[in-house]
């Protein structure tokens, strides 16, 4: 179970790079979103994954048996924010596209000359 | 008398119960900026209060909702804390006052004043975090406030600036949420007093990797040497009063970030930290200082400077004596308040020259000669020239260096000072002391109201210059007592645990 969530990490994670770097504004957000998910994907798996053992203490419970929920607190927590931070990258790169016409990275040079 | 513990919460709450009311008075825009000059007026007192009764009594903690310590979200405010959040009042107040003119009915409709309060929301939290998730969400709190302030009002170069700013931040959320994450895999806790108390017997390799990753992630937001990018393609492009608060705060909260990990939590393998932290200085400054050489752009020359001055903090954190601390902390206030004022004042001087284009202004000296007198007072100040603020900052943190015999990091210091000397005499020459280009002559604004906003916030600020200059024995005692309060971790747990913790060091 480890293994398979390493891997999709690092896919993730991967993808999300390669995303980022390419000059499209719709593929960067897909790539910042890509990169949020890896992370969240990652602390899901620091939290010990278990099958089917809800963490319900009674009496004579190995904890080592059962899956540490405060990651997945924290996840949620992550997945709201990283939906809100989303929300508002794909508003602003429209009001790119509309206002500069073009979703070309390269051509997002006005700030950067000396005027 | 207001008990401490609530004393605590007020930061974050004052500002929070503004920006609501803020919203509530959406369209009386008259009792809106009355409601958010008001709140920061009141942030300011709260933060004063506040910073009064830590220097007495020594750091505070407090358990939100009174879940014990590991567990709950805890809220601790030692000295340090205390007097960046009192620099957080002082700016809010002061911008918030300079916004009153410069920001543009358009953008006070679309919701300037609700987010600027948001804003120092987060910033405060930030502040005041006790907890690494916390201190993360209170990240997101302040940059969803920078974002749209950044992008309010769509112009093309704002966009622009914007994405780039959004791209790098979102980032560097992503590798601290990573981080956090692995780091709560390796410590079972992610409150930072139990932290620093798990740390110390956890796999170093694990915790210098896991060091390696918060600083990554705190130095895209604290504008660090390679991850600097982003800055000086933002902060020219929104008004005057947005760059300026930005400058003031948000860089300069990554760097308190940094200064609290590397001071409470990742201690293990300092020789390895301290010496990547100090190239990193190094050559944070000399960027930074060579960038604004190159610029004929008002706003972008200073936004070349404020990376060049991130170097000088983390220049004191590197070297981790208690004076070396003490300077960058006393450089940290000194450069909040002379940067803030150095963009308010070329809003102004774009108010009477009409542009931030170095070739195009002139002649200011003969014609506001109180404006290029502000200037200079702030501009003298950050080169570093006696009896100013500056000066007592960076001579505190060249005699740690000296002591520290880290003699290749004091030259750079010395030589960035000299061209930080010479950007600041070329906006000198250029934008007051030269004669006006051949141009329409423009009329000088009349001395009104608008006057008055405007010119209050930068002498307020300036008479602050002023006074941390010819008051620097008192700031530099505070700033040592803040430096021993930091490099004593144990009083961090102590205080956060209420009991006496054995074992620590």
């Amino acid at each position: 179970m480890e293994m398979i969530m390493a891997l999709i990490v690092g896919t993730l994670y991967a993808a999300g790079v390669y995303m980022i770097r390419r000059r499209s504004l719709v593929k960067l957000i897909i790539g910042l979103g890509l990169l949020g998910h890896a992370s969240n994907m990652l602390i899901f798996s620091m939290g010990n994954l278990v099958r089917g053992n809800p963490p319900l203490l009674h009496e004579g419970i190995d904890l080592a048996s059962l899956a540490d929920p405060l990651p997945q607190a924290l996840i949620l927590t992550a997945i709201v924010i990283g939906f809100g931070a989303q929300a508002f990258a794909i508003v602003l790169i429209r009001r790119v596209y509309q206002r500069v016409g073009t979703d070309d990275m390269d051509q997002l040079i006005a700030t950067d000359k000396p005027r | 008398m207001i008990p401490t513990k609530f004393l605590l919460i007020l930061p974050i709450l004052v500002p929070f119960l503004t920006g609501i009311l803020a919203v509530l008075s959406w369209h009386q825009r008259n009792l809106q900026r009355v409601v958010s000059l008001t709140g920061s007026a009141l942030l300011l007192v709260v933060t004063l209060i506040l910073f009064q009764r830590i220097d007495r009594f020594g750091p505070q903690a407090v358990q939100v909702g009174n879940w014990q310590a590991p567990f709950g979200i805890t809220l601790y405010a030692d000295l340090f804390a205390a007097i960046m959040l009192v620099m957080a009042g002082l700016l809010g107040l002061a911008v918030g006052l300079y916004s009153l003119a410069n920001i543009d009915e358009m953008r006070q409709r679309l919701g300037f004043y609700p987010l600027y309060q948001i804003l120092l929301m987060g910033v405060c939290g930030s502040f005041l975090a006790g907890d690494i998730f916390n201190l993360y969400v209170w990240f997101e709190v302040m940059l969803i406030a920078s974002f749209v302030l950044l992008a309010l009002g769509s112009e093309r170069r704002q966009l622009e600036g914007a994405i780039k700013y959004v791209t790098l931040n979102l980032m560097s959320s992503a590798i601290f949420l990573a981080a956090a994450g692995i780091l709560y895999g390796v410590a079972g806790s992610l409150n930072m007093a139990d932290l620093a108390m798990r740390l110390r017997t956890a796999p170093v390799g694990v915790v210098t990797t896991l060091a390696m990753m918060f600083l990554v992630a705190f130095g895209i937001k604290a504008a660090l040497f390679p991850l600097f990018s982003w800055l000086p393609s933002a902060y020219h492009t929104p008004p005057t009063a947005v760059s300026a608060i930005f400058s003031g705060l948000l860089t300069k909260v990554g760097v308190y970030a940094i200064v609290r990990v590397f001071t409470l939590l990742f201690v293990q393998d300092q020789a390895y930290t301290q010496a990547i932290l100090l190239i990193l200085a190094a050559l944070t400054m000399v960027t930074g200082g060579l960038g604004a050489v190159s610029q004929y752009h008002y706003r972008r020359i200073l936004s070349f400077h404020i990376t060049s001055q991130i170097g000088y903090m983390v220049m004191g954190l590197a070297l981790f004596t208690p004076l070396a601390l003490a300077g960058a902390i006393l450089y940290i206030v000194h450069n909040i308040i002379a940067k803030t004022n150095l963009f308010l004042i070329s809003g102004i001087t774009e108010w009477v020259g009409g542009s931030y284009d170095l070739k195009k202004l002139g002649g200011l000296y003969v014609r506001q000669p109180l404006l290029a007198g502000l200037f200079l007072v702030s501009a003298l100040a950050l080169a570093g020239l006696p009896p100013l603020s500056g000066f007592w900052a960076k001579l505190t943190l060249i005699k740690a260096g000296l002591e520290a015999q880290a003699y290749l990091i004091v030259g750079t210091a010395l030589l960035v000072s000299l061209l930080t000397l010479y950007s600041m005499i070329k906006i000198w020459t250029q934008a007051y002391w030269k004669a006006q280009p051949e141009m329409v002559e423009r009329p000088l604004p009349p001395r009104g109201i608008g006057w008055v906003i405007r010119f209050a916030p930068v002498m307020l600020l300036a008479a602050c210059t002023i006074a941390l200059g010819l008051g620097a024995e008192y700031f530099l005692d505070v700033a040592q007592t803040a430096a021993n309060q930091l490099l004593n971790p144990s009083l961090y747990v102590e205080t956060v645990f209420g009991t006496f913790v054995g074992g620590m060091h």
